[in-house]
């Protein structure tokens, strides 16, 4: 193989593998803004709390599984804090002020996982050996191999989740129509206390995995920044959608900051993902998934 | 959900100017003779700058029901397009170098507000990112826009109108109280203008407005326009008379979120709230933390004070929004109407 | 504002209550230092050894010594979050203090929106190892003190290095070296400087951008891959550290070939990377650990005493809380320095600042204060502020930093030129007359 081949392709499957972890933070926010209209910017705030809850408790000597089970724990009862305490009385108010409200509760579980667990910066080691495997010359990240299964495994439980259980049809009812679903009895606030405790487990997933990629520390919270361009493009409400933009925003976003880079200058990383999505979106309203009428337009 | 002030009865308007001239008294007249530096240099400029970016964004938001999180975009258009003004055309004078980085804040958000024709909601919200993420990479990758500084961070000029310096803690607070008082004006005209009406129509009912002649897409751009125009000065304050130096970092997502914070919490769709909630959000961690301080002792642990502190300030960002989802301007004039009655 | 002075005045009074048992008519003459620390966000971590390292120098001398010669030292705090906006709020709010000695904020945009303010308030503003290039001269920024290492001197001092790993400067010509560097102002300071010495040298550099904050860099090392370079220099920052060093693995990179600054040679930098980070090797003006006697004397006489600031003890002796005791060596000895000449009293911001610019500290003096092998020298002058410091390179194990390079002086010479042309500009532009300081020395020695 050609190293110009070689690198392109490095590049992608980088790119590719990117993507998922993108997805992976992108799926949190698809929960909950499916079920309830909210864009629940605090999800930053719960991979960070996820992530230094699960390493803190393991340098105190708790053995990983119970480590992991009090994390899980942790994640639930915020969620259904949140959930209780915020949402619920905001119920009805327009999309914006339920988005402020969320930013406001990040700066609370910001402050509150900080206080509680201290500003250190931790390494968390999953076991997983990072050296790369050799392809014939294409460099493949052992590491990502194994996030991407983890992801897309969560994807798949969460798809067969919705199409297959009855709370899954629930869920799915009040997306497509509150009002209805609530003629036909279905009782909203569980519902959404559970779709609160499915985003503290995405959480968790995503905070173990990008902790393990960057260490566990407060810029863990920014990963959001990654998976808000994924979210306009796969749409806000679709789990399928967010994984296939996921995929393309990280290799767009290789792809330009290799071979684009050079030409207008590097670092481009940082934007050219919210400009593709956004000239995506400008040719196609409806997004990637557009079989619902979208209201973007 | 509609809070614009003209739902209040009409004999509102006198109490309301009176007040209003007390504020402007109070404004010129007293605190400037009795203020300290600390209150003009780290309360009431920071203040006055960050009101006067709420008040754009409040145009935008508030009033033609678009939702933006590139305010600090705009601010950095404004800023650095006014340091450039003065440093390359050094005949202009501060006022008219404010105006026109105003102007080239305001072409920057006629180009950010194309998407606006066609998306809306969190879609066009996240669409404004690219914006901020754009600009940041821009400022620092263009070298002469920062004068080819080496380390990107310029010094602002000093502030000097008509031959006299303001280049004290209150001369800069004179200066940033009058230009918030002129763009507070010339807002204020814009919302009361059928243009105004024509924002709040595309804010309710889109297809309605339509339906009665409103020009949707020239509107929604004049909103951007005017909205970053405002934001733009804002940031050109917020660099010139309060911090003194202009570098990318300031300009981040953080601050587009505290403008909007400021928007949300003061009251969507009023002048005053911008006001209001730039005053909770500048004023109250201050005072959080001076409390703490106070009550705790100064050698106690200041992270620590500060995380309670995030903690309090984003749990008291949410009672407000339970409690009063129209915002601080809301509060207080139900406040008011209570005291009236009272007083009945 | 009445509330305003009851709240300084309860502020006042914290500061006395916790300063100390000794009583406060015990003591003559208090020198203040305000703290712009920042102990939460994204860079906590730096702040929290840094400050701690200063307040436990600081509280050393109080213990040990009774003070600077019977003058006692203060401070106290205002969290900053790393924020330019915060910085000079707290910068209002203490500056009115008695008896203020310096301002230490360490971080750069803070300390660029304070030169203006100093100056006009005349009290020194002390930026180690980071701060404004050209503010190394003093005769245009009499009042900013970017101590020990600016960030063209450390380009020069990674250049140094790179010369003797490679068996000699000229060795380098023909190699390539790829910097890999944080989008922001401070990551691009050093652009030129690089461009510069791989001229002189003979080397190909190559300056890749990372964008901040910097936590997905696969295509930044997919570019290295492809330039197969001998080194990378990692000009980081927070969690783009941890982030190069994982993607460096992944790419098959070697961490031995990769050469961090100083912004990158924290242990919050390599623990996150866990066995990636093996081999890493970044410049650094003081050595880690304990093993000095000064530092010893910190936990025997601080940290026993229940008064360490630390909160967690094994932190003791890490790269920002030994730059945080450096930097209070530094400040104690240019008061000692003023006090000769001033007199043993609470000294006024400028008199301090006289003292920082005949901060000398040769090798016996660093040795006799106990930092003999922590840090080489400084000798500062009214022309240079930045002190020709020296720096070292350290290697990380993976449980911690040894010393792997000599003490290696960055070549000033070749730099000064440059900083001069960038200082005579800034002077032009604000209407500063430069100093001159041959005139002040003379003056002074007359009276």
């Amino acid at each position: 193989m050609s190293p110009d081949l070689a690198l392109l392709i490095e590049v992608v499957v980088g790119g590719l593998l990117s993507g998922v972890m993108y997805a992976l933070v992108a799926i949190g926010f698809v929960l909950i803004y499916k079920t309830s209209g909210v864009l629940n910017f605090a999800q930053g705030a719960m991979v960070l709390l996820a992530a230094l809850t699960f390493v803190s408790l393991t340098e105190r000597g708790l053995p990983v599984p119970a480590a992991l089970a009090a994390t899980l724990a942790a994640m639930v009862v915020v969620g259904l804090a949140v959930e209780r305490a915020v949402l619920r009385p905001l119920v009805n108010q327009p999309p914006i002020t339920l988005f402020m409200a969320t930013l406001g509760v990040a700066y609370v579980i910001e402050g509150a996982a900080q206080l509680a667990w201290g500003t250190q910066v931790h390494g968390l080691d999953l076991g997983i050996d990072d050296t790369p495997i050799d392809l014939g010359g294409v460099l493949v990240s052992r590491f990502d191999l194994f996030a991407a299964a983890v992801a897309g495994l969560m994807a798949a439980l969460l798809s067969a989740f919705f199409r297959y259980t009855r709370t899954g049809l629930a869920f799915r009812a009040v997306a497509d129509d509150p009002l209805a679903a609530l003629n036909t009895g279905l009782r909203l606030p569980r519902i959404w206390s559970a779709v609160w405790i499915a985003a503290g487990i995405v959480a968790l997933v995503a905070g173990l995995l990008w902790g393990a990629r960057l260490g566990v520390q407060f810029s863990l919270s920014l990963v959001v920044l990654k998976a808000l361009p994924v979210l306009v493009l796969g749409g806000f409400d679709s789990v399928a959608g967010a994984i296939v933009a996921g995929l393309i925003v990280g290799a767009t976003e290789k792809l330009s900051e290799v071979y684009l880079g050079p030409v207008i200058g590097g670092g481009i990383e940082g934007w050219i993902a919210y400009v593709a999505a956004l000239g995506f979106l400008l040719v196609r309203p409806s997004g990637l998934f557009g079989l619902r009428a979208v209201e973007r337009v | 959900m509609d809070a614009l002030p003209r739902a209040a009865p009409r004999r509102r308007p006198s109490a309301g100017t009176l007040g209003l001239g007390a504020l402007l008294v109070l404004a010129y007249g007293i605190v400037p003779l009795t203020g300290t530096s600390y209150v003009f240099e780290a309360l009431l400029t920071p203040f006055l700058a960050l009101a006067l970016a709420g008040l754009g964004l409040n145009l935008l938001t508030g009033y033609a029901g678009l939702l933006s999180l590139g305010s600090a975009a705009f601010m950095a258009v404004g800023a650095y397009a006014a340091f450039n003004l003065s440093l390359r055309l050094p005949g202009l004078t501060l006022p008219v170098s404010l105006l026109l980085a105003g102007f080239v804040a305001a072409l920057a958000g006629l180009v950010a507000g194309l998407p606006a024709l066609r998306l809306r909601g969190f879609y066009l919200a996240v669409s404004t990112l690219a914006l901020q993420f754009f600009v940041a990479w821009a400022l620092n990758r263009i070298g002469w826009i920062s004068n080819d500084s080496p380390s990107g961070v310029v010094t602002a000029p000093r502030l000097v109108v008509a031959g006299l310096s303001f280049d004290d803690p209150r001369g800069r607070y004179l200066v940033t109280l009058t230009v918030v008082t002129l763009l507070t004006f010339v807002a204020w005209r814009l919302v009361t203008s059928p243009t105004g009406r024509n924002l709040v129509a595309i804010r309710d009912n889109e297809t309605a407005a339509r339906l009665v002649g409103v020009r949707v897409a020239r509107t929604k751009l004049l909103a951007f326009a005017a909205s970053s125009f405002v934001i733009g000065i804002a940031g050109a304050l917020w660099a010139f008379a309060y911090l003194r130096t202009v570098e990318p970092a300031g300009f981040n997502l953080d601050r587009s979120f505290q403008i909007l914070f400021i928007v949300i919490i003061g009251g969507l769709g009023t002048l005053r709230g911008a006001f209001l909630g730039a005053g909770f959000i500048v004023v109250l961690p201050l005072l959080l933390s001076r409390l703490g301080a106070a009550l705790l002792g100064d050698g106690f642990d200041s992270g620590t004070l500060e995380m309670v502190q995030r903690v309090v300030l984003g749990a008291l960002i949410v009672a407000v929004l339970i409690r009063e989802p129209a915002g601080l301007a809301a509060l207080l004039d139900r406040a008011g109407r209570r005291l009236g009655r009272r007083a009945a | 504002m009445p509330l305003t002075t009851r709240l300084r005045a309860a502020l006042l009074a914290g500061t006395v209550a916790l300063a100390g048992a000794a009583p406060r008519a015990a003591w003559a003459d208090e020198q203040y230092f305000p703290l712009q620390s920042y102990r939460v966000g994204p860079y906590a971590a730096g702040g929290t050894g840094f400050f701690g390292g200063f307040i436990d120098y600081l509280n050393l001398i109080n213990v040990r010594d009774g003070g600077v010669n019977g003058v006692k030292l203060t401070w106290s705090e205002g969290e900053t979050q790393y924020e330019v906006e915060r910085g000079v709020e707290v910068y209002e709010r203490l500056k009115s203090r008695p008896g203020i000695a310096a301002w230490n904020p360490l971080s750069v945009g803070i300390a660029y929106a304070m030169i203006d303010r100093v100056t006009a308030d005349k009290v020194p503003l002390i930026t180690i190892n980071h701060g404004r290039t050209d503010s190394t001269d003093g005769r245009v920024f009499p009042y900013v003190f970017p101590l020990l290492l600016n960030p063209y001197s450390e380009t020069s001092g990674i250049i140094q290095y790179l010369g003797t790993r490679a068996g000699g400067l000229d060795k380098l010509k023909g190699k390539t070296v790829a910097v890999l560097y944080h989008g922001s102002p401070y990551g691009k300071e050093t652009i030129p400087i690089y461009a510069r010495l791989a001229e002189r040298y003979g080397f190909t550099v190559a300056q890749i951008e990372v964008p901040h904050p910097g936590n997905e860099q696969q295509s930044q090392w997919l570019t290295i891959r492809r330039l197969r370079p001998d080194f990378v220099v990692l000009r980081g920052w927070g969690v783009m550290n941890p982030v190069a060093l994982k993607t460096a693995q992944k790419t098959g990179f070697p961490a031995d070939r990769i050469v961090g600054n100083v912004w990158s040679n924290s242990e919050e930098d390599v623990i996150p990377a866990g066995d990636a980070a093996k081999g890493y090797v970044a410049i650094t003006t003081q050595a880690s650990g304990t093993a000095y006697p000064v530092i010893q004397e910190v936990v025997g006489r601080v940290y026993a005493a229940g008064n360490g600031n630390l909160a967690d003890r094994k932190r003791i002796g890490s790269v920002y809380h030994n730059l945080g005791v450096l930097n209070g060596i530094l400040n104690v000895e240019a008061l000692r320095i003023a006090q000769a000449r001033f007199g043993q009293r609470t000294l006024s911001g400028d008199e301090v600042r006289w003292g920082f610019e005949h901060l000398r500290l040769d090798e016996a003096r660093v040795a006799a204060l106990g930092a003999k092998g922590l840090f080489h020298s400084i000798n500062v002058t009214c022309a240079n502020h930045e002190g020709e410091g020296r720096v070292t390179f350290q290697q990380w194990d993976g449980a911690k930093w040894t010393v792997v390079s000599d003490w290696i002086a960055p070549d000033w010479a070749s730099l000064r030129p440059i900083i001069e042309a960038s200082a005579t500009a800034y002077a032009k532009e604000r209407g500063i007359t430069p100093r001159d300081c041959a005139a002040e020395e003379a003056a002074a020695a007359a009276r």
